[in-house]
């Protein structure tokens, strides 16, 4: 059989094997260097963290029998033999759902109406002055990396207890955040409408409403609803420091060792949040086409 | 003279009836929709004891609060603080390592280029999003009561929780793998683990490196509070100096916090971009 690749001289070819050799050499060497020091870093973290395997093996029993407490009733059945008991309290934390979805529900609200108002001095090309959108993009920043719930505690002492707090910290968080997305919006948004509307003699406020928000309506719709899915799971926790909705219930139940209402309470969460995501998903498909889906 | 006012209207009209009367229904939706969206967003103030009185009596004690913590001040707890904060990130670098190590066998079984059969795939993404639709703290509130108070519940928390939004994003970036270089090692005879380890492993890791790195990131949020139910770190710190109203140590630790992350950010901004080059990553 004859040899189809051409074979280069020997001299050549010894070179450019050595030439591979060391590229590849010099990349398992980076790569080992990389291993090596994220290992020292897990160490250094398991150190920090406290991290006992003993303390998980002999204790990892109780993280199983957790769940079979936790689906157990009082009575000793499993929880789906009788759902009437396992329920027995869901009428009120129905309400307490509808409190949680409300709470997110307008601090989503209040959040996107704030974030509309300051987008548009972030954005690099709507900006009117460059200090003023420095000031605007730390404000965003601080309010979007603290986090909602530490708002919510400092509110909580602030406001008094209740789901006041809850709906205040979740507007500035999603003030925040929304702020930051909506801004990239503009930042995307073709600038020729606004030279034009310019061009007429309108002034900053008559190019924003004119050129650039029927640009960017639908983006901006499309994030909020993604906020509102991920609010709804933030409200759900707000109640553990007293601002409101089911996390109350849910944290008195497992600090009081109610284990059924534990799974109840869980569950019920669980499906609201299925049932919130799928909707909001369905509707964003819906009013934006099917690229919206993020 | 023929300006921009003397277009024909009426005939521009017949030509596009669409542009210039719009259907009722049409023009009625979106003003239906604000009013509705308002309607329920005053229920809601109302519902949830929204009295402007209670809302300025804030603000004021809020204004308190802010001029109480001028200047931010650690007292002489700035060892401890520094400790949380180590604790803290230990919490997000350990937690998310681990999710991903169990995440990546877990979300090869949710990929529907890996496992065909809808029957097998269905329970494995209702597991992985039940999972999800816990939040981290409850998670955490379930791990004090096995592994007792501290940091270790922390990590813990943290890895069950991004678990399962690891599974989710790692089996759709095995599924938006080339599917060609999966074909080659079978038509070479390649198993089934060798379609996997030489076939899709290559292709879906540095994506799954880099959306590790941004979680890291992200987890470092959510690090610094999980300790407010007890589970270590910063949070902890926080929320004790919060209910003894100590504002100066307060301040301190939000200012502590804030430049944690930035540091994270920039950090690991570097190493995403280092090991995937300048792409976008989910």
């Amino acid at each position: 059989m004859t040899v189809a690749v051409s074979i280069l001289p020997e001299q050549q070819l010894a070179v450019l094997n050595a030439a591979y050799r060391q590229a590849v050499a010099r990349r398992r060497w980076r790569l080992l260097l990389g291993i090596v020091v994220f290992a020292a870093a897990l160490v250094l973290a398991a150190v920090g963290a406290e991290v006992n395997l003993r303390t998980l093996f002999t204790y990892f029993g109780n993280f199983l029998s957790y769940f079979d407490r936790i689906f157990t009733l009082d009575s000793g059945q499993r929880v789906w033999t009788d759902v009437g008991e396992w329920l027995w309290g869901w009428r009120k934390w129905l309400r307490m759902l509808g409190e949680t979805l409300l709470i997110s529900y307008v601090g989503t609200l209040i959040g996107a109406t704030f974030a509309f108002c300051l987008n548009f001095f972030a954005a690099e090309n709507t900006s009117p002055a460059p200090w003023l959108r420095f000031v605007v993009r730390r404000l965003l920043e601080f309010a979007r990396t603290v986090p909602g719930i530490v708002f919510a505690l400092i509110f909580v002492i602030a406001f008094g207890l209740g789901p006041m707090a809850g709906v205040l910290a979740i507007a500035i968080h999603s003030t925040g955040a929304l702020g930051k997305l909506f801004s990239e919006i503009v930042e995307n948004a073709d600038m020729k409408p606004v030279e034009g509307i310019r061009s007429t003699g309108a002034s900053w406020l008559s190019c924003m409403r004119f050129a650039v928000v029927p640009q960017v309506t639908a983006g901006y719709a499309s994030y909020a609803l993604l906020r509102f899915e991920i609010n709804v799971r933030e409200a759900s926790v707000m109640g553990f420091v007293g601002a409101g909705g089911i996390g109350q219930e849910l944290v008195v139940a497992i600090r009081k060792f109610y284990y059924s209402d534990v799974s109840a309470i869980l569950l019920t969460i669980i499906v609201t949040v299925f049932i919130i995501d799928i909707t909001t998903g369905w509707l964003r498909g819906r009013l934006f086409g099917k690229e919206a889906r993020t | 003279m023929t300006g921009p006012q003397e277009v024909d209207t009426a005939a521009l009209r017949a030509r596009y009836p669409d542009v210039f009367d719009r259907p009722a229904s049409a023009r009625l939706a979106m003003p239906a929709m604000i009013v509705a969206a308002f309607a329920i967003l005053v229920y809601g103030l109302v519902d949830l004891d929204f009295s402007p009185s209670r809302f300025f009596n804030g603000l004021s004690q809020l204004g308190w609060i802010s001029l109480m913590m001028i200047p931010p001040d650690p007292g002489s707890s700035l060892p401890i603080y520094l400790k949380a904060l180590g604790e803290t990130l230990s919490i997000a670098l350990l937690g998310t390592t681990l999710a991903a190590v169990f995440a990546l066998p877990v979300s090869l079984l949710a990929a529907r280029n890996v496992i065909p059969s809808q029957i097998l795939r269905f329970p494995v993404r209702r597991f992985l999003d039940s999972i999800r639709g816990v939040d981290t703290l409850i998670w955490a509130l379930v791990w004090i009561n096995v592994v007792g108070l501290g940091p270790f519940a922390g990590v813990l928390a943290i890895a069950v929780s991004d678990f399962g939004a690891f599974g989710k994003l790692f089996s759709e970036a095995i599924e938006g793998a080339d599917q060609k270089q999966v074909e080659g090692i079978r038509a070479s005879g390649g198993s089934p683990l060798h379609e996997i380890r030489f076939g899709l492993l290559p292709q879906v890791l540095p994506v799954i490196a880099g959306q590790v790195l941004y979680f890291i990131e992200s987890n470092t949020r959510s690090a610094t509070i999980i300790g407010i139910v007890g589970a270590g770190g910063i949070g902890l710190q926080l929320a004790e100096q919060i209910r003894v109203l100590e504002w100066q140590k307060v301040s301190f630790l939000i200012l502590m916090i804030l430049v944690a992350v930035a540091a994270i950010d920039f950090i690991s901004g570097k190493l995403r971009f280092a090991i995937i080059g300048r792409r976008a990553v989910a």
